[in-house]
């Protein structure tokens, strides 16, 4: 239950030109992309790009001069207790959705798997499908060999994504201590486990970019167009790994703040926001280390 | 010790400080000019999907090719569904949402009021492009609302990646809009607000949004696969790289079926407001009301194949869809014997407000039976993508949602502005409405039966009569609707002046504030016995 007190002092901001602003930013974000998309699709050259990239300098405009607000008036001490409150279940309740955007494309593959592929090799009712449309199809998964005859090879667990999971799963347990140390107050373990946190985010990053790189290299040819295997590998890592480098900038952003010597062991809402994110994309990748790489 | 919330100020630190003008809408973050916003945002919206509805009347009004070609229909009927469900329903009901729950609860704002900025001024972008789609070389998109693949993919005109982006950025809107309302509930309400003592809309609201955020990311995905699909080569909805067209369908309808109930809790929670004010009792069942609502919220998660009846699933997929579909007609059912109860020997009288709730719980039951009769699988494969389909969904959506949005507004239009509306105005608004929406909707039960298709811009001889009257109902409709804005502005500028509690209402806080509600309300908690 909720004093009085608390309730007395919850920040209302009178104005703020950063939500237009951000809208603004997310204009330019859709009307570039869907511009740079189409003329890629028609191989012409627009301005599209230009239009995309003015969005995300002005996102990221937008989002350091708001946070910068936020955390001024955080230091400045007008947040109270609900005010944190709110921003940690506000934080809650987007990691679920971004749980659910994981989930869709899960969906897919799960369907690819357990539906669209056997039926296309004549499971349940399907002989006819087989029989009149590829005949010469093999129902198999991970599916190496389109109906149409594109062909690819499937990425293995082993080698790097094993070594990608331990770094994953290390560094969630690097983030919790160093979100202990902040809560007891041990200043340097607080920098040397997030830097370190930060460290094996940005080494993950570069071995999943060593990985893309051998897909697509001649010797295993998949490609995002290798049919579905490679459109949901390739969907769901590529979505994962932008997660991990948003959730990597974030524990950046932590450490130069830690290194402001901002946070205390009360007061650490940003910090505890980003080590939540951090949890959720190390979840994130153990689920697809089992459904994409292993089974 | 200070018992005021802290307002930051650029100036001297007055209370009902504003400011003027445009900065004063594009920065504000107060709850109440954004559900301000969200209610005009949506009633243009309203406006300009009728316009396209009004014209897909015109061409339909005899049969032939009168003024569009069939491509441009398709056109007509895509963008009037996004526009009607993302620009006019939903923003609609976010309005209420930010106009009244904080007073409803006792909160002195939105939890999050800088996002809640954020969430509206996304919208008139997203629809900025979506409808300048029109302009395109290609046109706008043309495969329906429900845009399936191959017809968004492999078959789609060069505006899809517009459509898609619009998505995106309606759906980021949504999905913070959402977050907004449930730390709000959650977080901010006056000590002694329990959660079984919250008003109904509240809690309807507080569902829905649960909803939202389950929902919007899957919608997200799948406007990606579509994207990835047409523009970079991926084979998600194609069989010929292992994907599925009708895995689009699967998706989609997660996404869809959930979306249909975000449009319809709210309106359930508008009318369980309005229905016990003006029948002086009591709600009938407070608790079984937010169970069912639950309920329905739940179910809504596990029955959206009942939309692909015919697409060819397996057996056992059709029986459980058919099953779980026709589930929903028990909660459904508490809901409206709650209504019909509460009204049951209640000193009733006629305002504006209870006319469009009775009329709404007696049409939009009307759309609930025809939504089971579809629900049945093998009646289903009659009447799939016929006008009962549309009939159907324009019963529950329109003399449904649309009508407990007007309900909303009648009731609490004295509290925005301060003074009452003209009763006289608004009942021509109410008898034009109930009796050219049914001239509209009723006789599209009839073609529908008979076998007329959806989309299509030409049809047979033998449906041309109620074509007609289905025509002349839906350009009375549209211009019907030209009265409430009348209704609104007179109201805006004038009229008697309104008191506190206007209808003598039993229940509600935001009743206890003065009419127009102060710019801050509750700026200490009020006392919930």
């Amino acid at each position: 239950m909720m004093t009085t007190k608390e309730y007395e002092t919850y920040y209302v901001p009178a104005q703020s030109h950063w939500p237009i602003v951000g809208a603004m930013a997310l204009f330019l974000i859709a009307i570039g992309a869907a511009n740079y998309v189409t003329d890629l699709k028609n191989e012409e050259s627009g301005f599209g790009g230009y239009i995309l990239i003015a969005g995300l300098a002005m996102v990221i405009y937008m989002v350091w001069g708001w946070f910068s607000n936020v955390i001024n008036e955080s230091m400045a001490g007008k947040y109270s207790h609900q005010m944190d409150t709110s921003f940690r279940q506000g934080m809650s309740w987007f990691i679920f959705s971004e749980v659910m955007f994981f989930a869709a494309f899960f969906g897919a593959l799960f369907y690819a798997r357990m539906f669209s592929v056997p039926w296309l090799g004549g499971d349940g009712n399907n002989a006819m499908t087989f029989e009149v449309l590829w005949p010469q199809f093999v129902a198999e998964w991970p599916l190496i060999k389109t109906p149409d005859g594109t062909s690819t090879t499937a990425m293995g667990w082993y080698g790097l994504p094993l070594i990608n999971t331990i770094i994953l799963l290390t560094s969630s347990v690097t983030a919790h201590f160093a979100h202990v140390a902040l809560e007891q107050e041990k200043r340097s373990q607080l920098k040397l486990w997030l830097g370190l946190t930060v460290l094996l985010g940005l080494v993950f990053l570069f071995l999943q970019g060593v990985e893309y790189a051998h897909g697509y290299s001649e010797e295993m040819k998949l490609y995002l167009t290798s049919g579905i295997y490679g459109n949901t590998f390739y969907m769901l890592t590529g979505f994962h790994g932008m997660h991990v480098t948003l959730g990597t900038i974030m524990l950046i952003v932590m450490f130069v703040r830690v290194m402001k010597g901002h946070f205390t062991p009360q007061n650490h809402f940003a910090f505890q926001a980003a080590s939540w994110y951090w949890h959720f994309v190390d979840v994130v990748w153990v689920l697809l280390f089992f459904f994409v790489y292993i089974l | 010790m200070t018992t005021e919330a802290i307002h930051d100020s650029h100036e001297h630190d007055h209370h009902d400080h504003k400011m003027t003008g445009i900065k004063r809408w594009l920065f504000t973050t107060n709850h109440k000019d954004i559900g301000t916003l969200y209610l005009w945002f949506a009633f243009i919206m309203l406006l300009f999907g009728g316009a396209l509805a009004m014209l897909i009347r015109a061409e339909l009004f005899q049969p032939g090719l009168q003024f569009v070609e069939p491509d441009f229909f398709n056109q007509l009927t895509t963008v009037h569904g996004l526009i009607m469900v993302f620009g006019a329903i939903m923003p609609a009901f976010t309005g209420f949402a930010n106009w009244m729950i904080p007073m409803m609860i006792g909160a002195p704002d939105m939890a999050l009021p800088r996002m809640n900025n954020w969430s509206f001024w996304i919208l008139p972008f997203a629809f900025a492009i979506l409808i300048s789609s029109f302009f395109m070389d290609s046109g706008a998109p043309n495969f329906g609302w429900t845009f399936y693949a191959p017809l968004s993919t492999t078959y789609s005109n060069g505006s899809t990646a517009f459509f898609v982006f619009a998505v995106h950025i309606m759906g980021i809107s949504s999905i913070m809009g959402a977050i907004n309302v449930i730390v709000t509930i959650m977080n901010m309400r006056a000590p002694g607000m329990t959660y079984m003592k919250m008003p109904l809309f509240v809690w309807t609201f507080f569902i829905t949004a649960y909803l939202l955020i389950a929902v919007m990311p899957v919608l997200a995905g799948v406007v990606t696969m579509v994207l990835t699909d047409t523009y970079f080569g991926t084979s998600f909805f194609d069989a010929a790289g292992g994907g599925d067209p009708v895995m689009f369908q699967h998706i989609f309808w997660f996404f869809g079926h959930p979306e249909v109930y975000i449009m319809i809790l709210p309106a359930f929670g508008i009318v369980s407001t309005i229905i016990p004010t003006f029948a002086r009792k009591k709600l009938f069942g407070y608790s079984s009301m937010v169970y069912a609502t639950a309920s329905i919220a739940f179910l809504s998660f596990i029955v959206w194949a009942h939309h692909m009846f015919t697409t060819g699933m397996p057996l056992a997929g059709e029986l459980f869809f058919m099953y779980c579909t026709m589930l929903i007609a028990v909660p459904t059912g508490v809901k409206v014997f709650n209504w019909v109860a509460t009204m049951w020997r209640g000193a009733m009288t006629f305002e504006l407000p209870m006319l469009f709730s009775i009329a709404f719980v007696i049409l939009f039951t009307i759309g609930g039976f025809s939504g089971l009769m579809l629900a049945l699988t093998p009646v289903d494969f009659q009447y799939h993508d016929t006008y009962f389909v549309v009939a159907h969904f324009h019963y529950v959506l329109v003399t449904g949602s649309l009508f407990s949005i007007y309900a909303g507004a009648y009731y609490w239009l004295p509290k925005w502005t301060g003074h009452m509306f003209s009763e006289r105005l608004g009942k021509a608004h109410f008898w034009c409405s109930l009796i050219s929406v049914n001239i509209l909707f009723f006789p599209m039960h009839f073609l529908g039966l008979a076998g007329m298709p959806r989309r299509i811009p030409d049809y047979a001889l033998q449906f041309a009569d109620f074509n007609k009257w289905v025509s002349i109902g839906g350009f009375a409709f549209g211009l019907s609707q030209l009265i409430f804005l009348a209704v609104v502005i007179q109201c805006i500028r004038g009229g008697k002046k309104a008191e506190a509690n206007p209808w003598e209402a039993e229940e509600g806080l935001e009743w206890s504030v003065p009419s127009p509600a102060p710019y801050h309300t509750f700026e200490t908690p009020p006392k919930i016995d």
